[in-house]
C-alpha cells in the first residue's frame, strides 16, 4: 500500500500508543524513543508490505517488539546495569507517597520475564485482543493467556504478598490531607 | 476526589490468598494503565511529527528525467 495522507496520519496517531508501548518494554525514555524511530522508518521504508484494512497498530507493535528483542539481546548486559542505578537513584526519595508506588510498580514490572511482560502490556494497557496480541508475539492465543495470567500472578506476589497495607489509595490521601492543613 | 470517602471507610486489607485476588488483579489493572496513559498522553514528539511529514514527500527531486545528461557526470574522474 503507498503511503497516502490518511495513512499517514494513521501512522502518527499511533505514535503515543507506540512510545506507551516501547518505555514499557524498556523502561527508559530515551531508548524507547530510539526505538519508536527506528519502527517509523522500518515502517515507511516497509509500507508497500502493509495491508490495507489490516490491523496498522498491530503491524507497527510488531515491528516495535521485534526491535525491542533483537536489541534487547545485544545490550542485556548494559541495560541490566542502568537498571540497577536507576533503582538505586529511586529509593532516595521514601517521602513522594504516589510516586513511589508508581516507581515500585515500574520496579515489579522491570522483574518479569520478558515474554509475561509484552504480553501483559498488549492485553492490560495497550488494549489489544488477545488474538491481536498473539498476531504480534507470534505465538498462539492459548500462550499469550497463560503469560499474561503468569505475569499478573507475579505482580500481585511482588507487590502484595507482604505490607499489602502499605499500599494503595489511602496512603497518598493521607500525605495529601496531612500536608494541606496548615 | 472521590479517594477522601475511601480514606474514612478504611481500605480493606486483602484477606485470604484465595479472596484478595480480584481485588489485587484490579489493581494491577489500574497501576498498568496508569503508567501506559501517562506517557500516551504527552502526544507525539515533534521528533515523530517531523520525521513522518518529512519522509512522506518522496524525495527523488533532483533526477532529470528526460536523459538530457546534463547532471549526469558519471565515470569522471
Amino acid at each position: 500500500m503507498p503511503l497516502t495522507d490518511s495513512l499517514r496520519d494513521e501512522i502518527l496517531a499511533s505514535v503515543p500508543s507506540l512510545r506507551a508501548f516501547a518505555i514499557s518494554l524498556s523502561g527508559n525514555s530515551d531508548r524507547a524513543d530510539d526505538l519508536v524511530q527506528e519502527t517509523l522508518l522500518r515502517a515507511l521504508a516497509n509500507i508497500d508490505s502493509f495491508q490495507p484494512g489490516s490491523n496498522l497498530p498491530a503491524w507497527l507493535f510488531t515491528i516495535l517488539r521485534n526491535l525491542f528483542r533483537s536489541d534487547y539481546r545485544k545490550r542485556r548486559r548494559e541495560v541490566e546495569d542502568a537498571e540497577g542505578n536507576y533503582a538505586k537513584t529511586l529509593k532516595t526519595h521514601p517521602s513522594q507517597g504516589a510516586h513511589l508506588e508508581f516507581e515500585e510498580f515500574r520496579t515489579a514490572l522491570d522483574k518479569l520475564p520478558q515474554d509475561q511482560r509484552e504480553a501483559l502490556i498488549l492485553v492490560g494497557a495497550s488494549g489489544f485482543s488477545y488474538e491481536d496480541a498473539a498476531a504480534i508475539c507470534g505465538c498462539a492465543v492459548g500462550t499469550i493467556k497463560s503469560r499474561v495470567n503468569r505475569a499478573r500472578s507475579k505482580l500481585a506476589a511482588l507487590l502484595y504478598v507482604e505490607g499489602a497495607e502499605d499500599f494503595g489509595p489511602d496512603e497518598t490521601v493521607r500525605a495529601v490531607i496531612g500536608g494541606s492543613g496548615g | 476526589m472521590k479517594d477522601v470517602k475511601s480514606q474514612a471507610s478504611k481500605n480493606a486489607a486483602p484477606r485470604k490468598p484465595g479472596g484478595l485476588n480480584s481485588e489485587i488483579q484490579s489493581r494491577i489493572g489500574h497501576q498498568l494503565r496508569a503508567m501506559y496513559d501517562d506517557v500516551v498522553r504527552q502526544g507525539v514528539p515533534d521528533r515523530f511529527a517531523d520525521l513522518i511529514r518529512k519522509l512522506d514527500v518522496p524525495e527523488a527531486q533532483p533526477q532529470v528525467e528526460g536523459g538530457g545528461g546534463s547532471n549526469d557526470n558519471n565515470g569522471r574522474d
